[in-house]
């Protein structure tokens, strides 16, 4: 009798734990939140006019296409690939956009969607030669700038009016690109996180061979992932030529360092399909302002001498990158 | 066993993934020579003998950080060779009397970076890939800062002895073949070579066989760094003066040949020879697009569907080897 | 017949030149509760694969409730109402119990879903495992091993739109606390009254002798034995697997004498909580760790191992340790290896001649222990994985046991194992250990502790009692396991 009461008694200790824990579904988000407000308390303090509704329109103008190629990258990264081409995709669309969309728009239309199949077709690549994405992907950036030279083989284009007004929407109140990043941060996580069909693709980032013994076709899992990262990155693509209008292949080369960071800082994790899409937007967010208040610590006076300033601006995202990863190992290194 | 011998050695033979690069390598040399008409064939060759001995010393680097396992990759070789190109002409200062120094002196810079590298990743607990990503802009703003107005030529006896050739061959080529030597002896008969290969395919389980996991990725690391540093030097000297953009193409090519030469990206499996393969074969292709004559756009465009067959073809094989 | 489930005919399979069924014949009728033994490699799991439809049998004929569907696959046998528990955990870590749930359930879809799933699981597990205290909307890997194999069991269990007749469970009770296992032996019997079926495999044979109508023994391949339980004892499951059973008469009396001046070689408390006993162990001992599952004793080995490298206050560790970990593909295998690579990694240092790894030296090395241990393979340089679960375990005996370590840390290596492998096992511990080695050995199995000169009692992460030899019996076990609360 005392053992099946002790039986009872011991487990019930875990249940105390796990209600203790159950608040961690908030933490990968306090963070990337955390950091974000310290950039625009740096940014207040520095450019206190910044934090206006034009200033942030301002500050944030490349924003959408950001985030959009963050998410894209959030879905390989799901189902535990890595794009390491979606920089160059997304200069490809914008490539596209501001060229055969504008001139003539059906032709313009069935690339794009033409190559969201490609990208659905590459993750059936992936898997069913059980290849590294990352060095599949590495292989079709080559393809994507090839192309996209190919259109556009020196910067110009003109992007469709329609696009462009899309992106220059003035809602009342909250800038666009804040609009937008809420709306894409909530489409993502209801899709993802809520969906029965998004615990499909974490699950196939958890653990695939459970996700087939329960007779889930892998594939169909992964052309789904790459076929949404595809939707994603033209999504990207053409916001990105909405927001500068002209077009140039190489423009968007650094949205894949950008991305993978953004989803990362976002509370991602490489493998094992632990993501947080908030996380991933806020992320993009923090650093494209990051990118933007370096300006206002008028960096190019403090180092005379100072040539490429485009360089200290990605670098100084990089150890952004660095220190919030900082952050994060003394945090869950102080944890019991 | 009861395969009869021929089969036996055809079957072992079968199981050497760096062939394939070789026949790759060898089937784009043969178009080259059809685009050329059969002229310059030993030219085509020892040319791109001496531009593969950079991308291979590279490619040793990159191939025992890759084969530490899933996630290791080292994207701050661009920098490390950008920056080691600008010290080592700094140090060597245009004087034959300082060459070992200069050279000693971008290894160290390689070195430094490959254990910042491994300190990023260990301290802060950063996947390996956003490591060197992030430490790769810092290097690049040091070393833009640092190469200021930088415009040493290299001293003249490294100028002549990283373009000399022995018998129409690079002695480059010579001294990094001496080297791929020692990489294939150091994966298969070292200890440190073992306990890359088991880190590689089951850190937890390589921590408890007693493997000094920290010590040997950090080893490989700035074994990566080094070699980038030493190809940073002799690519100065081979170009005629240091530039920060040098290293800009070795990122990709390094990851490529490790590839396409039957190493496993997912670690555990090491293949020295097949680097080569996979050099000879990238630069042929490069000589094969430039023949013909064809755009920029092109010729991105062929690479990457290039590389993307080579891996599928590797991916395959290695597929059809395990079923 | 019409309480047939399901009918297998002249079921073969192989891989490559291994022939791991040969031709099964077995019926499964409702209601009724079949424990399935063998050795390793008998062939055990991979019946059980083809029953659930995750392997294609090479030939043979799979009937089901009297139909012979065409392709028979998980799809197909799930909406059959067939299901199994793999041996190795079939959840995505990264999801809740909830969301793992609708993995297996297709149905749990719409608005809605999260709700109806976390009741669904919820329900079951308190059905099962009354008190089990797991939220189901806990992320997976936040939860224990024993916890998770509940969630599996639990799940599989579940009922949305396709039938349920007949479970499958390999080795369930292998990560679950005695106390658990009861609750999961006992819900089969009560689901097997209520007319369903399952069909258990289980290294326990007092598992399959108390709680089977019905046992199904295996043997290269073939049903040697299937009979009424009650037809069945342990030693006749012994000799009918193969083992003879006079080989398995509880160890020797007389345990080797340590004498108590031998060299201290660990002194040491686990470091989860402060106070408890501290362990102690000699050159020649084997030390026994024991407990519910989960309670600190791998950590502890864990920690040693580290302090046998690097001197920590905590621990006094005199020597050099060497480690058998007991879950073979994440702590153990190094999968693209041969047989003589996994090995020889441990002993790397004292193969070297100069520079280099000497391949005679080495060779040499895998051969002595392929000999001494019994690692049945053709060639050591085949891959690792071509050799059966149990002959895996015994490569990673013979790494620890090749190199110069002092002290051999054991963390349950012979969880899944079958018995003739353990016996021989057990004696070549003895005879080490008779060498001046010292072992610490975790395991969940009573049999095992017999071998040890002293056990320890692990509860909460604390050393809470310890057991000479000559004290040790199963209810004192069950006492200071669960004494706190008592």
């Amino acid at each position: 009798m005392s053992l099946s009461q002790t039986g009872d008694r011991l487990p019930a200790s875990g249940a105390a734990r796990g209600r203790q824990r159950a608040p961690r579904g908030l933490a990968p988000i306090l963070l990337p939140t955390f950091s974000l407000l310290i950039v625009l308390l740096a940014i207040n303090y520095f450019n206190p006019r910044a934090i206006s509704y034009f200033g942030f329109n301002l500050m944030l103008n490349l924003a959408v296409p950001v985030t959009l190629a963050t998410m894209a990258q959030l879905c390989v990264i799901t189902v535990n690939d890595l794009d390491l081409s979606i920089g160059a995709y997304v200069g490809f669309i914008a490539c596209v956009a501001a060229t055969l969309l504008a001139s003539r728009p059906w032709v313009g239309a069935a690339i794009i969607l033409g190559s969201v199949a490609l990208y659905a077709a590459l993750g059936a690549l992936v898997y069913l030669r059980q290849l590294p994405s990352i060095v599949v992907t590495v292989g079709m950036s080559f393809v994507w700038l090839g192309l996209a030279l190919l259109i556009l083989p020196t910067p110009g284009g003109q992007a469709p009016g329609w696009l462009h007004a899309l992106v220059s929407i003035s809602p009342p109140f909250v800038p666009f690109p804040i609009l937008a990043a809420l709306v894409i941060a909530g489409v993502m996580h209801v899709v993802l996180m809520q969906t029965a069909f998004g615990t499909l693709l974490r699950g196939a980032g958890g653990n695939e061979a459970a996700m087939a013994r329960a007779g889930w076709s892998m594939l169909r899992i992964k052309i789904t992932a790459y076929a949404l990262a595809g939707l994603f990155g033209s999504l990207a693509g053409m916001a990105l030529v909405g927001v500068t209008t002209s077009a140039d292949a190489n423009m968007a080369n650094n949205y894949t360092l950008l991305a993978v960071a953004g989803a990362i800082l976002g509370g991602a994790e490489f493998t094992g399909g632990r993501i947080s899409p908030i996380g991933a937007v806020i992320g993009a967010l923090t650093l494209q302002l990051a990118a933007v208040a370096l300006n206002f610590f008028r960096l190019p006076d403090l180092l005379p001498g100072f040539r490429i300033p485009s360089e200290w601006q990605v670098g100084a995202q990089g150890l952004i990158l660095i220190l919030i990863l900082a952050v994060r190992a003394v945090i869950s290194r102080s944890e019991p | 066993m009861t395969l009869s011998p021929r089969t036996a050695l055809l079957s072992h033979w079968a199981k050497q993934p760096w062939l394939w690069s070789f026949f790759g390598a060898l089937g784009v040399y043969g178009l080259v020579l059809v685009f050329a008409r059969g002229h310059g064939a030993w030219n085509v060759l020892t040319t791109a003998l001496a531009f593969s001995a950079f991308t291979v010393l590279v490619g040793i680097g990159q191939m025992f950080v890759i084969t530490l396992g899933p996630g290791n990759i080292d994207l701050s070789l661009p920098a490390t060779i950008g920056f080691a190109s600008a010290v080592a002409m700094k140090v060597m200062d245009g004087a034959d009397s300082r060459i070992v120094l200069g050279l000693a002196a971008a290894v160290g810079a390689g070195w430094a970076i490959g254990t910042l590298n491994y300190l990023l990743i260990r301290l802060l607990r950063i996947p390996p890939l956003i490591a060197t990503l992030s430490s790769s802009f810092v290097i690049r703003s040091v070393g833009i800062s640092y190469g200021r107005g930088l415009q040493i030529v290299p001293p003249p006896g490294f100028a002549y002895l990283t373009t000399a050739r022995i018998g129409g061959i690079s002695l480059l080529a010579l001294l990094v073949l001496a080297f791929s030597a020692i990489a294939a002896l150091l994966v298969k008969r070292t200890v440190y070579g073992r306990s890359v290969l088991a880190i590689g395919q089951n850190m937890r389980a390589a921590r408890l066989a007693g493997i000094p996991v920290g010590r040997v990725r950090w080893l490989t690391y700035t074994l990566c760094g080094g070699l980038g540093g030493l190809c940073g030097a002799f690519l100065a000297g081979f170009t005629g003066g240091s530039s920060l953009d040098v290293g800009a193409e070795y990122l990709l090519t390094s990851i490529a040949v490790v590839v396409i030469g039957g190493t496993s990206v997912a670690g555990g499996m090491a293949n020295v020879p097949g680097l080569w393969g996979g050099a000879l074969m990238l630069f042929m292709t490069s000589t094969l697009l430039n023949a013909s004559g064809l755009g920029v756009g092109a010729r991105d465009l062929f690479t990457g569907l290039i590389i993307i067959t080579v891996i599928t073809l590797a991916g395959g094989m290695r597929q059809a080897r395990q079923g | 017949m019409d309480r047939e489930i399901v009918r297998l005919e002249s079921v073969a399979k192989s891989f490559g030149v291994v022939q791991a069924l040969a031709g099964v014949d077995l019926s499964l009728i409702s209601g009724e509760a079949i424990g399935l033994v063998g050795h390793n490699g008998a062939g055990k799991s991979t019946l059980m694969n083809v029953l659930s439809g995750t392997m294609a049998p090479s030939s043979g004929r799979i009937t089901v409730q009297g139909a012979a569907p065409a392709n028979y696959s998980v799809g197909v046998a799930k909406s059959l109402g067939i299901r199994c528990v793999f041996q190795e955990l079939s959840l995505c870590p990264n999801l809740t119990v909830a969301e793992n749930t609708r993995i297996t359930h297709p149905k749990l879809r719409g608005f809605g879903w999260r709700r109806r799933a976390a009741s669904l699981i919820q329900a079951k597990l308190d059905e099962i495992f009354p008190g089990h205290g797991i939220s189901p909307h806990i992320p997976v890997f936040e939860l224990s091993i024993g916890r998770r194999q509940m969630v599996e069991i639990a799940r599989a269990f579940t009922v949305t739109d396709a039938p349920l007749h007949l479970v499958i469970l390999d080795e369930p009770t292998s990560s679950l606390d005695q106390h658990s296992s009861e609750q999961l032996l006992n819900f089969t019997r009560r689901f097997v009254a209520s007319g369903g079926s399952t069909v258990m495999i289980s290294h326990i044979l007092g598992e399959i002798l108390n709680y089977s109508d019905h046992i199904v023994v295996m043997r290269d391949g073939k049903v040697v034995k299937n009979g009424p339980a009650d037809a069945f004892d342990r030693s006749k499951l012994i000799v009918a697997m193969g083992g003879s059973a006079e080989a398995h008469t509880a160890p020797a009396q007389a345990g080797h004498v340590t004498t108590i001046d031998a060299k201290l070689r660990v002194e040491s408390r686990p470091k989860a909580r402060a106070g408890g006993l501290e362990l102690r162990a000699r050159a020649g001992e084997i030390i026994g760790l024991a407990g519910l599952a989960g309670q600190g004793q791998s950590e502890m080995l864990v920690d040693l191992f580290g302090a046998a490298t690097h001197a920590t206050l905590r621990h006094k560790v005199d020597g050099t340790a060497a480690f058998v970990a007991g879950d073979r593909q994440t702590d153990g295998v190094f999968p693209l290896w041969s047989i003589a690579e996994n090995i020889t990694i441990c002993s790397l240092g004292q193969l070297r001649k100069g520079l280099f790894i000497s391949p005679l030296r080495a060779e040499a090395l895998a051969q002595s222990w392929r000999q001494r241990i019994g690692i049945r393979t053709p060639d050591l340089q085949n891959n690792i994985l071509s050799l059966s679960g149990g002959n895996q375990q015994k490569a990673l005996f013979a790494r620890a046991l090749g190199s110069n370590a002092a002290i051999i840390l054991m963390d349950d290596p012979m969880r899944g194992v079958d018995i003739s492998t353990k016996l021989e096992v057990y004696a070549i511990i003895r005879e080490e250990a008779a060498r001046g080695r010292t072992f610490i050995w975790y395991t969940t199995e009573m049999d095992e502790l017999e071998y040890c000169d002293r056990v320890y009692i692990f509860r909460s992460g604390q050393i809470v009692s310890q057991l000479e030899r000559h004290e040790l019996s199963e209810a004192r076990l069950i006492h200071s396991s669960f004494q706190e609360v008592a």
